[in-house]
C-alpha cells in the first residue's frame, strides 16, 4: 500500500514538475523582446519547413476529404430528396470541425515530429550545451523561432484545408453527380456566417497551433538525450499532440458554437 | 536585394493564406463588403415568430430588401417585436403593407416577407418611416401545430364515420 502511494506520489510530482518546466521555458522563450534582424531569417525558415512544406499533405487531404464528404453527403441528401444543402453539408463539417482537427493531426505527425526528433538531436549531440557556452540562448535562437513559425502556419494551413475540401465537395457535388451550381454555393453562403463559423475556425487553429508545436518542442527539449529517448519523444509528440487536439475540440466545440 | 528560395516561398505561402481566407469569407461565407449601405429600420409584432432567427432575410416579391436585426419581448403584451433593418433604396414602401413570417420550402429556413399595400395620397396613406411599425402582420406557421389539427380533426372524423357505421348496422 505504502509502495503504491509512493510510486503514485513520485509519478504525479514527475508529471507536475515537467509541467512546470515546460511552462518555465515556454515564458522565457516567447516573452523576451525579440531582435527582429537577427531572428527573422531564422523565422523565415522555420516557416519554409514547418508551413510550405506540408502545404502538399494539407491540399491532398483535404481534396480527399471534401470529395468524400460530398459523395457521402449526396448519396445520404438524395434518400431525402434535400441534396440541394449538400453544400451547407459539407462546408460546415470542414468549417467548423475537420478542416482544424484534420490539419492538426496532419501538422503534429507531419512538423510536430519532426521538431521533437530535430531538437532532440541537437541536445543529444550537445549542441544546446555549445550554444550556452558561447552565451547564445537556445530557447530564443532554437525554440522561439520554431513556436512562432507554428503559430502563424497552422492557421494558413487550415484555411488552405477548408477551401480545397470545399471545392473537392463542388467537385464531386457538382461536377460528377450533377448538382447545380448555384444551388451549391447558395445554399453554403445561406448557412455559412463569416463571424460565427470562420472565427472560430481561426480561434481552433490557433490553438491547435499552440497546443502542437509546444508539445513538439518541450518534448524535444526535455527529452533524454540518447537515441532511444529521442525516439520515445518522437512517439509522445504524436500521441499526446493528438489525443490534446481530439480533447480541445470537444471543449473548443462546446464554447464557441 | 537578393531574396533566397525560401524567403520568396514563404512569402508565396503567406499570400496563399490570405488570398484562400478573402475567397473563404466571400464565396463561402457570403460576405458582403458594402455593409455601410444606408437602411431604416421597421418594427413589427407578431403572435408568433416560430423560429424565425436574427440575420434572417426580409424579402418583398422574393427580392432580398434587408434583414432581421433584433428579435426582442414587449414586455407589456409579451409578444415578440421583430426589428427590420431595410435599404434605404426601398424607402417607397407604403404603411398599408403586411408583414407576415414564411418558410422556404418545407423545412426550409424562416424569414419575412412584405406584401406591398396600396397608396393613395386622398386617402391619407403614407410610405413607411424609421422607426415605424407595421400594422398588418401574419405570424409564423408552426408545422407542428398544423400536423396537430390535421391528426386531431381527421381522429375526430374517423369517430363520427364509426358511429355512423355503427347506427348503419343496427338498423
Amino acid at each position: 500500500m505504502l509502495s503504491f502511494l509512493g510510486s503514485l506520489g513520485r509519478y504525479s510530482l514527475f508529471k507536475l514538475s515537467s509541467l512546470g518546466r515546460s511552462t518555465l521555458i515556454f515564458f522565457h522563450s516567447i516573452f523576451v523582446i525579440p531582435n527582429i534582424v537577427k531572428t527573422f531569417p531564422l523565422l523565415i525558415s522555420q516557416v519554409y519547413f514547418v508551413g510550405v512544406q506540408s502545404v502538399i499533405i494539407i491540399i491532398v487531404s483535404g481534396l480527399f476529404i471534401g470529395m468524400v464528404l460530398g459523395l457521402q453527403g449526396f448519396n445520404i441528401l438524395k434518400d431525402f430528396m434535400a441534396t440541394g444543402s449538400l453544400g451547407s453539408l459539407v462546408s460546415l463539417a470542414i468549417i467548423r470541425e475537420l478542416g482544424p482537427v484534420v490539419t492538426a493531426l496532419l501538422f503534429a505527425g507531419r512538423a510536430g515530429s519532426a521538431l521533437t526528433a530535430e531538437i532532440g538531436q541537437l541536445k543529444a549531440s550537445e549542441q544546446l550545451s555549445a550554444m550556452e557556452m558561447m552565451a547564445v540562448d537556445p530557447l530564443r535562437r532554437v525554440i522561439a523561432p520554431r513556436f512562432w513559425a507554428g503559430m502563424i502556419s497552422m492557421p494558413i494551413l487550415s484555411i488552405l484545408f477548408c477551401l480545397v475540401g470545399i471545392y473537392g465537395g463542388k467537385l464531386v457535388g457538382v461536377d460528377w453527380l450533377g448538382l447545380d451550381d448555384g444551388i451549391y454555393w447558395s445554399s453554403m453562403q445561406a448557412s455559412v456566417d463569416a463571424l460565427k463559423d470562420l472565427g472560430p475556425m481561426v480561434i481552433k487553429a490557433l490553438v491547435f497551433g499552440f497546443v502542437c508545436t509546444w508539445i513538439a518542442l518541450f518534448n524535444g527539449y526535455d527529452c533524454k538525450p540518447t537515441s532511444e529517448g529521442i525516439s520515445r519523444a518522437t512517439t509522445a509528440t504524436v500521441v499526446q499532440s493528438s489525443l490534446a487536439v481530439l480533447g480541445l475540440d470537444f471543449v473548443l466545440t462546446a464554447l464557441m458554437f | 536585394m537578393k531574396y533566397i528560395k525560401a524567403e520568396i516561398l514563404v512569402g508565396l505561402f503567406v499570400l496563399l493564406g490570405i488570398i484562400a481566407s478573402v475567397v473563404l469569407a466571400l464565396k463561402v461565407a457570403g460576405l458582403v463588403l458594402d455593409s455601410d449601405t444606408q437602411s431604416y429600420k421597421l418594427y413589427a409584432k407578431f403572435e408568433n415568430i416560430g423560429s424565425l432567427r436574427l440575420r434572417a432575410p426580409v424579402r418583398i416579391g422574393g427580392v432580398l430588401i434587408g434583414r432581421v436585426s433584433n428579435i426582442s419581448l414587449d414586455k407589456q403584451s409579451l409578444t415578440p417585436v421583430v426589428e427590420l433593418s431595410i435599404e434605404q433604396q426601398y424607402n417607397q414602401i407604403s404603411s398599408e403593407s403586411k408583414a407576415a413570417i414564411q418558410t422556404s420550402g418545407i423545412i426550409g429556413e424562416q424569414y419575412i416577407s412584405i406584401t406591398p399595400g396600396f397608396y393613395d395620397e386622398d386617402m391619407g396613406s403614407e410610405y413607411f418611416k424609421d422607426g415605424d411599425y407595421f400594422t398588418d402582420t401574419g405570424s409564423a406557421l408552426v408545422l407542428e401545430d398544423l400536423i396537430s389539427k390535421f391528426v386531431f380533426n381527421s381522429s375526430q372524423d374517423k369517430k363520427e364515420d364509426q358511429k355512423v357505421a355503427d347506427e348503419q348496422d343496427k338498423e
